[in-house]
């Protein structure tokens, strides 16, 4: 009873400021300048797993695939997305029902989320190219590269729709994240 | 005895040889002399403009990991690079000496601060836009921060300090607090995650909670009482104090309120199976390591020396070090040398007699939080692995460091 009063007298001052925000708060100081909608979209490349940031667009594997060879991938991932100097693209061989961890750190196939392979082709590849690629290259490339790893059929198309309803082996494999609050200890009971 | 001593005593070296050059008047070097016997530094523009430490203190940083990818690389490209911390005195890293980390391997970008600007949208009230004068209008705060990369983990190839803890850096950081910049926006409600962004050429970009957002990260323009260096982040980048050193995102150019964490690929690299390794993300811990003695330095002979470490936890601020000189059977309270602020380096001291006889000298911590720095044993217990050389533990590893003095005077990773 007395930690449920402490503990309500400590959010007591949270709560008073839920309420008020209620309401919108203005600026404090009325510094910045408000960018345009052609401003935002320019630089709003972080795509969400639910999508809603990525560009009209499509492509399927086997365009993927020509693309993969025009824009010079096989150069550093290999031919085949294996054995070049940049990290293989290519699950490891393996039992078909076995932990998708077991497949390797491998992007198209360790993604709990499709979105994160088409954001980081278009934001980071090709090397000294960044930034290059079309929408439609990059949906192009990401459909190569979860049809080699098995993840979906060569003729899927993936575009904005299609995309984020990809369903990554690994979608429920990885840990909670940790409950990050100030003034806590990392892991309650913990050594460190 | 390793770059310490030589470093210390070259210094009194010059020092003494140019006060004597001060009583002989003189300004040009006189003929004959050699280097070390005390010629001048002639003044130049340059150097009247931007000061250069003395040719004898030579403490580099080294590409990490030893043997690893090497930095600059054939095409310019920087990855990660180490603080030589076992030169290190006080709390401070120099901005030129402070451990560079990057995602993947980077050209530094070469950005005009006059066209920078640092984008804040999503949900929130009012999208803004803040040039870098904008951010220096708006009320600054001050403060020392540690980064430490999460890789930072002493293996037992490795010699020297830097090459066992190199990966973690204190500047003084100036900028405008996150929430400043939040409130002007006006988050909505409930809002549980930001993306922040960089303007390198990948683009770097990490979800991390509002929580943290709103508590103490810093937009900083400021480092060590100028602005930011190109190689952490010039002109501006977010510091997440006590985070792992991949959240403090370079060339800060976009914050994103959004409704999820967003699984960028930076996140994604960070993902982990094991429910006990991702518990222990994001905050570092309590975390020491004594920078003299420490591997590969030699003492020259038994007596007084003092010996000196760094201190630090992602928990907030140092409140207690201990040193042992026996290999972790008696543990003797260290002085903690200055303010121990939260989440930076603090250092500490503690003097010891040696006898000449071998032996281990070990640190470790416990910050505000009353979390204490674990031992190797513990670690290897929690995450089940052997304590042996083979010890590999997965994630971040603040494990208590020990360094082993040979009757020779000469100190090894006692990891090894």
């Amino acid at each position: 009873m007395g930690v449920f009063t402490m503990e309500m007298l400590r959010l007591l001052p949270f709560l008073m400021l839920l309420g008020s925000s209620a309401l919108a708060q203005s600026p404090t100081y009325g510094v910045g300048s408000t960018p345009s909608e052609e401003e935002i979209r320019a630089w709003d490349i972080s795509i969400s797993p639910t999508g809603q940031e990525l560009p009209p667009g499509r492509g399927t594997a086997k365009e993927g695939a020509l693309v993969y060879l025009q824009k010079g991938c096989a150069a550093c991932h290999g031919a085949a997305g294996e054995g070049g100097m940049a990290p293989t693209l290519l699950k490891k061989q393996a039992e078909p029902d076995i932990d998708p961890w077991q497949l390797g750190r491998v992007l198209p196939i360790r993604s709990p989320y499709a979105t994160t392979v088409w954001d980081y082709i278009n934001r980071a590849m090709p090397l000294n190219g960044e930034g290059t690629l079309t929408a439609d290259e990059v949906y192009a490339l990401t459909a190569f590269l979860l049809h080699k790893n098995e993840v979906i059929p060569e003729d899927e198309v993936l575009d904005a729709q299609s995309l984020p309803k990809v369903k990554m082996p690994n979608r429920e494999g990885f840990a909670p994240l940790p409950d990050w609050k100030p003034g806590k200890p990392r892991l309650q009971g913990y050594p460190y | 005895m390793g770059s310490k001593q030589p470093g210390r005593r070259g210094f009194l070296k010059s020092a003494a040889a140019v006060a004597g050059g001060l009583t002989l008047g003189s300004v040009e070097p006189a003929l004959g002399q050699t280097p070390e016997s005390g010629t001048f530094i002639k003044g130049n523009d340059e150097l009247v403009a931007y000061g250069e430490r003395s040719r004898f203190v030579t403490s580099v940083r080294i590409q990490h990991p030893p043997g690893g990818r090497p930095s600059p690389d054939g095409f310019g490209k920087v990855f990660h690079v180490a603080a030589p911390l076992q030169d290190s005195v006080g709390m401070i890293t120099p901005s030129s000496l402070h451990f560079v980390g990057t995602t993947r391997g980077s050209f530094i970008p070469d950005i005009d601060p006059r066209e920078h600007r640092l984008m804040i949208h999503g949900m929130v009230d009012r999208p803004l836009t803040f040039t870098m004068e904008d951010l220096k209008r708006l009320p600054s705060v001050t403060r020392p921060h540690f980064i430490e990369c999460a890789g930072n983990r002493s293996r037992p190839q490795h010699k020297t300090v830097q090459e066992t803890h190199g990966m973690t850096s204190c500047a003084e950081w100036t900028g405008v607090l996150l929430s400043v910049l939040l409130k002007e926006a006006g988050v909505k409600g409930g809002a549980p995650w930001i993306v922040a962004e960089g303007a390198e050429e990948v683009k770097g970009a990490s979800s991390i909670p509002m929580a943290k957002a709103m508590d103490d990260c810093l937009v900083c323009y400021g480092m060590n009482g100028e602005a930011v260096r190109p190689q952490q982040g010039f002109p501006l980048r977010l510091l997440v104090p006590g985070f792992e050193g991949i959240f403090n995102s370079k060339y800060l150019r976009r914050i994103k309120v959004v409704d999820r964490y967003y699984m960028t690929y930076n996140d994604y690299g960070h993902l982990t199976q094991d429910p006990k390794n991702a518990a222990l993300g994001y905050q570092i811990g309590p975390k020491s390591v004594i920078t003299f003695p420490s591997g590969d330095q030699q003492l020259p002979g038994r007596g007084f020396y003092e010996i000196t470490g760094l201190a630090w936890s992602g928990g907030g601020a140092i409140r207690r070090v201990e040193v042992s000189t026996d290999g972790g059977r008696r543990w003797m309270d260290a002085e903690i040398r200055g303010t121990a602020y939260r989440m930076a380096h603090t250092r500490f001291s503690f003097n010891w007699n040696w006898d000449g006889n071998e032996t281990e000298l070990l640190s470790r911590c416990t910050d505000e939080l009353g979390q204490v720095q674990p031992s190797r044993a513990q670690v290897a217990e929690f995450f089940d692995v052997p304590l042996d050389p083979s010890y590999r533990v997965p994630g971040r590893d603040n494990s208590i460091q020990p360094w082993r003095v040979a009757s020779d005077g000469s100190v090894h990773n006692g990891n090894a």
